[in-house]
Order: structure tokens, then C-alpha cells, then sequence
């Protein structure tokens, strides 16, 4: 094999099974695994299912599993890898396969439908004051791409399947995020430990390791929402205080998902007819 | 062999939304909050329209940054950096409404980078008189996407994801919903409603260098255009002038303006600063002359000019073109983009995604040596000519904004105007949606199978034909045909050449095979994408033709210069009697005085408040 071909090692198949198929293909300098993809579609295998869309690690789309580890195809570099090493893909494993390398993520938009929007109070005159250094923390949660390669990651998920339990780690950030913005009224604690399973997460952080945006995940949004929850139900200064009525000012989450949010049709549960 | 019709699944809804970008989701948040049953469908998963890939921001006259600030100002720079070929009442809408838009987004759970007195920061972009980008780093179209979507979890709106268009349906005149298909499973599904919003973006897959994704096929285009809809000002596509040229596999991808913005400098292989070479005439009252005065400008002197590095794209995108071909450009065919000599630490803070692209992609460390960039096809300016309050089309019923609707921007888009677009007319079509409803009194239209059936016959054709040529080929031949013949530099040959060449596309589009079986099958949905790419690339090229004058984004190298006459005229596109495109010369009607002397005023004029 000359220097300048590469072998792909792809998954072929659907939810009823499959099988790795290798194609070989021409490659230029400075190629990612999606270009390579992208070439076999062109050369060999036009069906080859795959998702991706900005192909500059902005959306999220391309997430696969290369060579065993979670990562976005548009941004893993043929040159991470020896010359003569053959590239192996798969869909995430954490998800059920519809095609290739396409899974259903639709559990994770089921998730975020389950979460009280943002609640804010009324906009003052001029309009929100928030001082950056108080935004800072939120802003690193909301570079989340939705990926889902940390869901795929998560122990609890993956080899546990607790999907009934857990929420994983995108959404425990997407709640980090809203119970430390400055404008939200809404008391999120109770639901994220009752609701969302956070005391499922025991910290191996090795969602944070394949964060494509370097999110720190765990430390600085899983573990601080642990902690919160630990100081509302299991601080005995805190408890004393909320039955004194000294306690959260803030509305029960609960309340807040008032109506029953339309969760997003997922690919392949279309909804029935009218 | 016919499908049965009665066992196509039917999903109806009162408006259909098709698209889920920053546009489509602000109009079917709009619907939903006017008590429409409303469903979106989209191509990719929500969430991951093209929108996320804008950078810099939106532009808002929030006066927040800079208070001398108003709708005046951002209107005057929007006329003037479409060389005054917009429609005028859609730069006032947007001038207007913008500031809104932004505040409500923020109600929504948006967090934008803040002033020191925590406001919505805002900050300089091309062409713009004063600091006015709402902004989150260079990654605010994820957050107004994010934003959009978490909004519309909770709005009680319908989402359809990875469904795709095939062709409108009508009921005499009125739109009647439309056939699409399941990417999953290759089924088809009729949506229909008693309105269709399109929302689906631009078609900068025609063209070689793109900044733009696979989605960017024309659908909307090639839809409504088939419906009886019109097309108009095609001849504008934007060439983003920074995308990345190294290495090959990124070629393209978008640098965003947000890095001249932040003092980001331009120099060509022999280290001269050469965009004070390239200020035209009537940009040059507003301009620095010296590097010192632009030194002055971006350490906040008032008094100073802006640097000429932030002149309109499409200045800017042709003078990198001109110094690359005068044999002045870097290894790789571009010109240098440097923003070393700023603070590492801004740098990655306002930058961040520019930081890691460069890294992880071409391995060069922006806050230490200058980037390459180059020109890249980045936006439509023309699209679906559309009502500039309701955003109706010709067709009844069917609406069109942000990317895919034409009007607003005129001969050039600046930078910032248009996140700002997709929420000011998003929002506008859901409006106009409403009304359009009420006005036809609720009533379903009528479905006509014998229009499903058609479409249903040329969709499955790829599938059923025994063989043919691989729709990969042929698209890649359609790019490059259009960026050789109708690239930045256009000339009458170059021109016809790319529609004799489309001509004979057509022909070849007509017997390409899909392999395989229609689940998940990115061959067929290649094959079904090539007739809106050969429509907007005809349209491009027609209406280039015609228009004999350099305008914005237009530029040929046969007709340099604007002609006044042609500032008269809007290029409007529709398909014939015979299904041959017809390209007319539409006269712009007369502005009101009172906008007229808004956008000629002089800079001085206005903020003295004379006008």
C-alpha cells in the first residue's frame, strides 16, 4: 500500500446486525476521518450512512467511535495515527444503531424536554444587568455542541443502560447552567437529584476526556450540583432552616414544566396521523 | 410502478415549517405563541443547522457598546453596504426590530458577553458605523440555535427531525403543504397545512469553496421556484474573504470577520499591509488612511477611522483575490491574517473556536503567527423574493426568511445582519402566517394526488433505474464548473460558458443512479439535491449575465464599476410557461423621502441629529 492510501474500517449494518467492511482509498495532507469517509462514499460505497454537517467541530453531528474512542470525525486528523494504520468506525455504542454509523439519539432530545425552561423575572427597564464574571461559569456549559459523545462515555449509560435513572452528563450541565444563571427563578435541586439521578455520577470524569469543547464537565458542573444537593437534603443546618421556612425562595421545578413539552419526534418514532 | 397514496403516512398541521435554523425556529415560535398547531421539519438533527456556524454576532442597534447608536445608523450602514439595491422597507423593519429580537432572546436564556455595567456587549464589525455584534466569543449562532431550541422545546411545537423536502403541493393558487421523506427509513410522508414557511437556507453547495454544509442545496429555491414562486437579486453570492485555504481538507471552512473585528490585520507575502491600497472613494471619509490611525481606532480613540481591514466583504474579499493574483499571495494561495500582536489571553478568550480550529486543524497557534485565509463562498444574498412585511411569496400561502428570502440584504450582506435577519423575519413570517390563516378562514386545502404522484416518480427514479453515473461525480463537476466560470471575477464567457455546462448537468441529473436501498442513504440524498443546485447555479448565472455593471458582490471583470442605471433595477427569476427559467429586469419602486435622506445623509449629518 503506497503512503498515500489509507484503510477504512467501517461498520456496516442496521439494528439487526452487521460487519466491518474495509475500503482503501487515496488520501491528501492534513485529511480528518470524515474527509476519508467522505471519499469511500465517493469511491466505493455511496450508502455508506454517516452523519455531518459544518465539518469544523461547531455541530456535533459527525460523533462516531474511531479506533475505540468517542470522537468527532471532522476533527480527528489521518496524522494522529501511524501511516499504515487502519482506521476503524462505529456508531456510538451508548445509542441504538439505525444505519452505518448513524445512531438514535432521540433519547437525549427526550431529555432536554423533561428539564424547566429558563424562567427569568421580569426584564428591568434598559434591560438584564449580569456582570461577566458571573456569566463566565455559564458560558463554558453553554459551548456544549451536543455531541452526546459524553453520554456515549457515561458509564451509567453505556454499560449500565440506566437510561431510566441518569440524564448523563450533557444534561447535568445543561441544569448546571440554568440553577447558576443569575436571572433563573426556578429551584431546580429536588428534581436533579429525585428526577435526574445525579447521585448516579461517581466522578471518573471520563466524560470531560472526550469533551470536544475541553467543557470541564464533571468538576465544574457535575460536582457542584452534587454538592448543592448534599447541602439541601443531607446538611443539618440547611434542613432546620427550611423548616423554619428560611430556605429556597426559588419555584419548584416541577411546576414550572407546566404543560407536557411535545417531546421532538425522533428519528424513526414518526408521529401517527391525524 | 405507482405507489399507493392512501398508505403514505399523512402529518398535518395548521403551518408547516421547513427548516430549523435561526430563522425557522423564531417563526414556529411565533406560530405556536399565535395558537397555530405547528410543525417544523428539518434535514439534520435540530439543533445543527447552519446557523450554529455563524461566529461574530448579531447586529442590533442596542447602542449599548457605543450610545450614539440607533436603528438610523444600522440602517444607513445595511443600505450602503447593499450598494442600495435592498428593499427598503426590509432594511427598516430590521433596523428597527433588531434590538427587540435580542433582548427577547436574552429573556429566553441567552447569555451574551457582557459590558462592564452588564450589558449585551457588542462589537465592531465590517461596515458597521459603531460597535453593534451581540456576541458569545465567536461562537453566537450556537447560541441563538441553543436558544431558539430551548425555547421551542417548551413553545408546544412539533419537530420532525431528519426529514427532507421533496416538492411543494398546491391547491389552485394557495400552497397545500408538501411530500418529504424520511432519512431514516426512505419513507415518504405528506405534510400538509394550511401555510408553509420555508426557512431553508442558501445553495453554496454549487460552488467549490464553501464555508457552507450539505445541507446548503438550494431546497427552498428549487421548491418554490417549481410552485410558480420567484427568485430574485441571484447574482449576489458572497465570498466570505476569510476562509481557511490550508490544509486541503478545510479549504474554506469560515475565519470569522471576528478576528478583523478584534484588530486582526491583513498582509500579503511581502509583509505591506495592503487593504489602504484598496478603499474606494466613497468609503474613504470613513476610513483610516495610516496604520497609525488605525492603531488609534482599535486602542478605543473615538476620533479615529476605522482600519480598512473592516471594509465590506465584498471589498475586502476582492482585494485578497487581486494581491493572490498579482503573485503577492502566501505559500498556500491565500494572504496573512494576523492577530498575534494582541494579548494571548483575548485572544483565546473572544476567539476561542478560531484558536482551536487553527490548532487542531492546521496546526498553527493564532496567538503566536498569522493564519492564512483566502475567499470562500459564504452566503446568498439573493433567494425566494418575498412581501417585505408578511414575507409572502407569489405563491399564497407560502412564506420565505432569513437566508433562503431575498430583499434584505441587497448587492452585499454585511457581517452581523444575519442572525439579526432570521429573528426580525422569522418572527415576521410566523406573523404573516397567521394572518394569511385567518384571512382564508381556517380552511385545509385540498389534496390533489395526482401532484404527489409526480413527485413521488421523480424522487424514487434514482432508486428504480437500472444504472447510470454516480451523483458524487456529477456534483463535483457542477462545483467546479461554477467556481471556474462564476466565481468572484465574472465576465460574459465565463458566465455563458458555466450555462451551457448546466444545461448539460441537467441532462445528466436526469439519469444519475442511487445504489442501494432509500434508508439512510446519502447517494439518493445527493441525487435529489442536484436539481436545486442546478437551479440556483443557472439563476446565479443568468441573472450575472444580464446585469452589466459591478455591484457588491457582483463583480466582472467586463463591466467594472456600478452604472447608475442599474441601481434601478432588481433581477427577478421565475420558471416559464415552456419550464425554461425566465430572467426579467424589475424596476425598484421609489424609497419614502424621509428613509432616502436617512441613508444618504453623511455620517456628521446624523449624529448631530439633523436627520
Amino acid at each position: 500500500m503506497s503512503s498515500k492510501q489509507r484503510t477504512l474500517r467501517a461498520w456496516r449494518g442496521d439494528a439487526a446486525g452487521g460487519e466491518f467492511r474495509e475500503y482503501t482509498v487515496e488520501v491528501g495532507p492534513g485529511m480528518v476521518v470524515l474527509d476519508l469517509i467522505h471519499e469511500v462514499q465517493k469511491e466505493h460505497a455511496p450508502d455508506l450512512a454517516c452523519r455531518w454537517n459544518c465539518k469544523a467541530g461547531k455541530c456535533g453531528s459527525c460523533s462516531m467511535e474511531i479506533n475505540g474512542k468517542p470522537k468527532l470525525a471532522c476533527m480527528t486528523r489521518l496524522g494522529d495515527y501511524a501511516p499504515d494504520e487502519t482506521i476503524t468506525v462505529q456508531p456510538l455504542k451508548a445509542f441504538p444503531v439505525i444505519r452505518d454509523l448513524a445512531t438514535d439519539v432521540s433519547w437525549n432530545y427526550r431529555q432536554n424536554a423533561r428539564i424547566a425552561p429558563f424562567t427569568p423575572g421580569p426584564r428591568p427597564e434598559g434591560g438584564h444587568r449580569m456582570m461577566q464574571k458571573d456569566v463566565d461559569r455559564i458560558q463554558e456549559f453553554r459551548k456544549c455542541i451536543e455531541c452526546f459523545l459524553c453520554q456515549d462515555t457515561c458509564h451509567v449509560l453505556r454499560n449500565h443502560d440506566r437510561k431510566d435513572r441518569f440524564v448523563g452528563p450533557r444534561f447535568m450541565i445543561r441544569i448546571a447552567q440554568l440553577e447558576m444563571h443569575p436571572l433563573d427563578t426556578v429551584d431546580r435541586i429536588e428534581q436533579t437529584r429525585d428526577d435526574f439521578g445525579s447521585g448516579y455520577c461517581n466522578i471518573t470524569k471520563c466524560c470531560t476526556e472526550v469533551c470536544p469543547e475541553h467543557i470541564n464537565i464533571t468538576d465544574n458542573g457535575i460536582i457542584p450540583m452534587k454538592e448543592r444537593v448534599v447541602d439541601r437534603f443531607y446538611d443539618p443546618v440547611t434542613i432546620l432552616l427550611n423548616k423554619l421556612g428560611g430556605g429556597s425562595k426559588k419555584r419548584p421545578s416541577r411546576e414550572v414544566v407546566a404543560d407536557e413539552p411535545k417531546a421532538a419526534s425522533p428519528a424513526g418514532t414518526h408521529p401517527p396521523a391525524k | 410502478m405507482a405507489v399507493d397514496i392512501s398508505e403514505i403516512q399523512t402529518i398535518t398541521h395548521d403551518v408547516l415549517v421547513v427548516g430549523a435554523g435561526g430563522a425557522g425556529l423564531r417563526a414556529a415560535i411565533e406560530c405556536s405563541r399565535q395558537g397555530l398547531d405547528t410543525g417544523v421539519v428539518c434535514k439534520s438533527l435540530l439543533g445543527k443547522a447552519h446557523t450554529v456556524m455563524a461566529e461574530g454576532g448579531a447586529a442590533a442597534a442596542l447602542g449599548n457598546a457605543d450610545p450614539r447608536d440607533s436603528w438610523k445608523f444600522h440602517f444607513r450602514d445595511t443600505m450602503r453596504g447593499g450598494k442600495f439595491l435592498n428593499q427598503w422597507r426590509m432594511a427598516e423593519l430590521h433596523a428597527k426590530e433588531a434590538p427587540e429580537r435580542i433582548r427577547e432572546l436574552e429573556d429566553w436564556g441567552a447569555v451574551f458577553d457582557r459590558t462592564k455595567e452588564g450589558l449585551i456587549n457588542q462589537r465592531n464589525f465590517g461596515g458597521h458605523r459603531f460597535p453593534r455584534l451581540a456576541h458569545v466569543g465567536d461562537r453566537t449562532g450556537l447560541e441563538l440555535i441553543r436558544t431558539l431550541q430551548d425555547k421551542g422545546v417548551h413553545s408546544g411545537i412539533s419537530v420532525h427531525m431528519e426529514c427532507s423536502g421533496l416538492g411543494l403541493l398546491k391547491d389552485g393558487d394557495r400552497v397545500a403543504g408538501m411530500v418529504g421523506y424520511w432519512r431514516e427509513t426512505g419513507r415518504f410522508v405528506l405534510l400538509r397545512a394550511k401555510a408553509v414557511i420555508f426557512a431553508t437556507g442558501g445553495f453554496g453547495k454549487a460552488w467549490q469553496i464553501t464555508s457552507n454544509s450539505w445541507e446548503y442545496t438550494g431546497d427552498g429555491q428549487r421548491m418554490a421556484y417549481h410552485a410558480g414562486a420567484e427568485l430574485m437579486d441571484m447574482e449576489f453570492t458572497q465570498f466570505h474573504p476569510t476562509g481557511m485555504v490550508w490544509p486541503p481538507s478545510v479549504k474554506g471552512v469560515l475565519v470569522t470577520e471576528g478576528v478583523r473585528g478584534e484588530g486582526g490585520i491583513l498582509r500579503n507575502s511581502e509583509g505591506k499591509r495592503f487593504m489602504f491600497g484598496y478603499i474606494p472613494p466613497k468609503f474613504a471619509a470613513e476610513t483610516a488612511d495610516t496604520e497609525e490611525e488605525a492603531l488609534r481606532w482599535l486602542n478605543g480613540d473615538k476620533e479615529a477611522r476605522r482600519p480598512p481591514e473592516l471594509l465590506t466583504r465584498d471589498e475586502v474579499a476582492r482585494s485578497i483575490y487581486n494581491e493572490v493574483k498579482q503573485g503577492r499571495g502566501s505559500p498556500h494561495g491565500g494572504v496573512f491574517l494576523d492577530i498575534s500582536h494582541r494579548d494571548a489571553d483575548y485572544v483565546k478568550r473572544k476567539l476561542p473556536s478560531m484558536y482551536h480550529q487553527f490548532k487542531e486543524l492546521a496546526e498553527v497557534d493564532i496567538t503566536k503567527e498569522p493564519m492564512e485565509v483566502g475567499p470562500t463562498f459564504h452566503y446568498a444574498m439573493g433567494g425566494i423574493r418575498v412581501d417585505a412585511d408578511s414575507q409572502m411569496t407569489k405563491v399564497p400561502g407560502l412564506f420565505a426568511c432569513g437566508e433562503c428570502a431575498a430583499g434584505l440584504h441587497g448587492a452585499n450582506r454585511l457581517g452581523g445582519n444575519s442572525l439579526s435577519d432570521l429573528l426580525v423575519f422569522g418572527r415576521r413570517a410566523g406573523l404573516g402566517a397567521k394572518e394569511f390563516i385567518e384571512q382564508t378562514e381556517g380552511r385545509m386545502p385540498a389534496l390533489d394526488e395526482a401532484q404527489v404522484q409526480q413527485i413521488l416518480d421523480w424522487a424514487r427514479a434514482p432508486l428504480m433505474r437500472e444504472a447510470g453515473e454516480n451523483p458524487y461525480v456529477l456534483h463535483d463537476e457542477i462545483r467546479a464548473s461554477m467556481t471556474r466560470n462564476v466565481g468572484i471575477w465574472r465576465d460574459a464567457e465565463g458566465m455563458s460558458a458555466g450555462i451551457e455546462d448546466l444545461q448539460k448537468f441537467r441532462e445528466r441529473a436526469k439519469a444519475v443512479k442511487a445504489h442501494g436501498t432509500s434508508q439512510y442513504n446519502p447517494a439518493w440524498s445527493e441525487a435529489l439535491d442536484l436539481d436545486g443546485l442546478i437551479i440556483c447555479a443557472e439563476a446565479t448565472a443568468r441573472a450575472g449575465l444580464l446585469r452589466e455593471e459591478s455591484r457588491g458582490a457582483h463583480s466582472r471583470e467586463d463591466f467594472q464599476g456600478e452604472r447608475e442605471e442599474w441601481g434601478k433595477y432588481n433581477i427577478v427569476i421565475r420558471k416559464g410557461a415552456d419550464g425554461a427559467m425566465e430572467v426579467e429586469k424589475v424596476e425598484r419602486k421609489a424609497p419614502p423621502a424621509e428613509l432616502e435622506t436617512v441613508a444618504r445623509a453623511t455620517l456628521e449629518q446624523l449624529e448631530s441629529g439633523d436627520v
